[in-house]
């Protein structure tokens, strides 16, 4: 073996199988940018730490930028541009728009594949679970609340918005 | 990143004859690794991905025990009705560290393996003895914030970032290992080390050796009397300043018979002195008991700087962890949180 060998890996993106000889140091991230020309997923910090690179695999979000290409060989992906059906966009989507949960935009596929996948793993009960579950997520915006806001709304969660106790257990935080 | 060569392997002994011809690197989830990578602070010429590998399982052990797979991610240990139910310290722990996408990827094995984020490690043009062996450690009069106050030395001050370890510390687990020579068993107190004159080396783990699982034993006296209180510079998603474990085994007159105390951001490996737990057994709960346990379990402690703050902190949140746990474990929230209005 070599250390420039091309290794195939083939993805359902979106619906779509493809295939792809990339080398091993290539990100999923960078797969889906640079290879498979859908550049909905964006780079930020390259280190997991921002979260706009979130996309799901196999319905479960993770950070596309801290993952190899060739490990998630047999995958089906789902970016941010497989979300609407069509011209009928995700109630997501829809919801960001109605919540202004957004501005510049940069951060809003990432926060969508996320809402996405926290709606899948089903531990959120509230407003603050919410907040906590997409703390992933970095908005330099601002725009947490409206985020927030939109992702309650899709989950219907709108009844619990009223400072109930978290569902879930996670570490306290003190003044 | 570097130039590596990529395998994959579904078969254990393959793996560990890869591992022991001594090139190759397992990655698992990878989130720690190839950040490093990117940074050119590791430089494996070789990877062996072992996510084939049957090691996955969250499973109750045949003596009772809580037995976790190597491979099952930190979300699905987390949210485990087992582990929810049985061992709230340790869902509670794992739901403090990282993001929920950062939790799907982790591995259990690898939560264990993760590096110190100290920046100076993280920081290829600058000086780090655990990074470059004999170059020195700028942290020591550097930016120190998050930096170690036990437990140091002259080389390295760094702490080590897990969560998860802290409670697995505080619940006495046992780290199962297997090389293509055989198994071993490290319990978790040796796991990880200090850095003496030696902080390139994080634990006890051998070449060749895979984490295979983790037994947590039963401890069922804990369930209704435990806390992860995890102190850090903003709300959520942040490494720790200061981390405590705590779990009491309480009589029906809130007499101690019992104590766990394990704290995180504080060492280069979990901290825990099984003195001062001793010396709770048979006092009230409350924070008189506390206060002293906490001071027995900081005995020696030092700041360098800008971490000094930690020397207070850490007594602080070893006696509110174990006022929330003597209180009741929370089910719900773990413990206090700050009300979103009040940190907008």
């Amino acid at each position: 073996m070599e250390l420039h060998q091309q290794y195939p890996v083939r993805l359902r993106i979106n619906g779509q199988d493809r295939e792809f000889n990339v080398e091993s140091w290539v990100t999923l991230l960078d797969l889906l940018r640079e290879r498979a020309g859908m550049t909905g997923t964006k780079k930020g910090c390259d280190q997991g730490q921002c979260g706009a690179c979130t996309v799901l695999v196999d319905g479960k979000r993770i950070n596309s930028c801290l993952t190899l290409a060739v490990m998630q060989d047999g995958k089906e992906i789902t970016t941010v541009e497989g979300l609407a059906n069509g011209e009928d966009l995700h109630p997501l989507q829809q919801a960001f728009i109605e919540c202004d949960a957004f501005q510049c935009g940069y951060c809003t596929p990432g926060q969508l594949c996320s809402a996405v996948g926290l709606m899948n793993e089903g531990q959120a009960r509230s407003r603050e679970d919410v907040r906590e579950l997409m703390s992933g997520n970095i908005c330099r915006c601002g725009a947490y609340p409206q985020i927030a806001d939109a992702v309650i709304q899709v989950m219907d969660l709108r009844k619990n918005d009223s400072g109930d106790k978290p569902a879930f257990t996670t570490g306290a935080v003190l003044a | 990143m570097n130039p590596f060569i990529f395998t994959q392997s579904k078969d254990l002994d393959g793996v560990l004859a890869a591992l022991s011809a001594g090139e190759a690197r397992p990655i698992a989830g990878g989130t720690n690794l190839l950040d490093l990578m990117k940074e050119g602070v590791m430089r494996p010429s070789q990877l062996v991905d072992i996510n084939g590998l049957d090691l996955d399982q969250v499973v109750l052990g045949e003596d009772g025990g809580l037995l976790l797979g190597a491979l099952a991610r930190n979300a699905d240990t987390a949210y485990d009705p087992l582990v929810r139910e049985r061992y709230p310290l340790l869902s509670s722990a794992i739901l403090a560290g990282a993001s929920p996408q950062l939790r799907n990827m982790a591995s259990n094995g690898g939560n264990l393996m993760q590096r110190t984020r100290c920046v100076y490690f993280y920081d290829v043009g600058t000086a780090c003895n655990k990074r470059e062996p004999g170059t020195g450690c700028p942290a020591k009069d550097g930016l120190n914030r998050q930096h170690a106050i036990l437990g140091t030395s002259e080389t390295c001050i760094a702490t080590h970032p897990s969560d998860m370890c802290v409670a697995l510390r505080a619940l006495d687990a046992t780290v199962h290992v297997q090389s293509s020579s055989g198994k071993r068993q490290i319990p978790f107190a040796d796991f990880h080390r200090l850095p003496e004159d030696r902080p390139e080396i994080d634990n006890t783990l051998q070449p060749g050796e895979l984490i295979t699982h983790i037994i947590v034993p039963q401890a069922d006296r804990f369930i209704a009397h435990s806390a992860y209180i995890k102190v850090r510079d903003r709300l959520s998603y942040a490494f720790a300043l200061v981390s405590v474990a705590a779990a009491l085994d309480l009589d029906a007159g809130g007499t101690i018979k019992a104590a766990r105390i394990a704290l995180g951001g504080v060492a280069h490996k979990p901290w825990r002195i099984e003195a001062a737990e001793d010396q709770l057994v048979g006092k009230a709960a409350g924070e008189q008991a506390f206060a002293a346990a906490a001071d027995a379990i900081l005995q020696g402690a030092r700041g360098y700087g800008h971490n000094d703050f930690k020397l207070t902190l850490a007594k602080n949140a070893i006696v509110q962890a174990l006022t929330s746990a003597a209180r009741g474990t929370d089910i719900a929230s773990g413990s206090d949180r700050i009300p979103e209005g009040d940190n907008a």
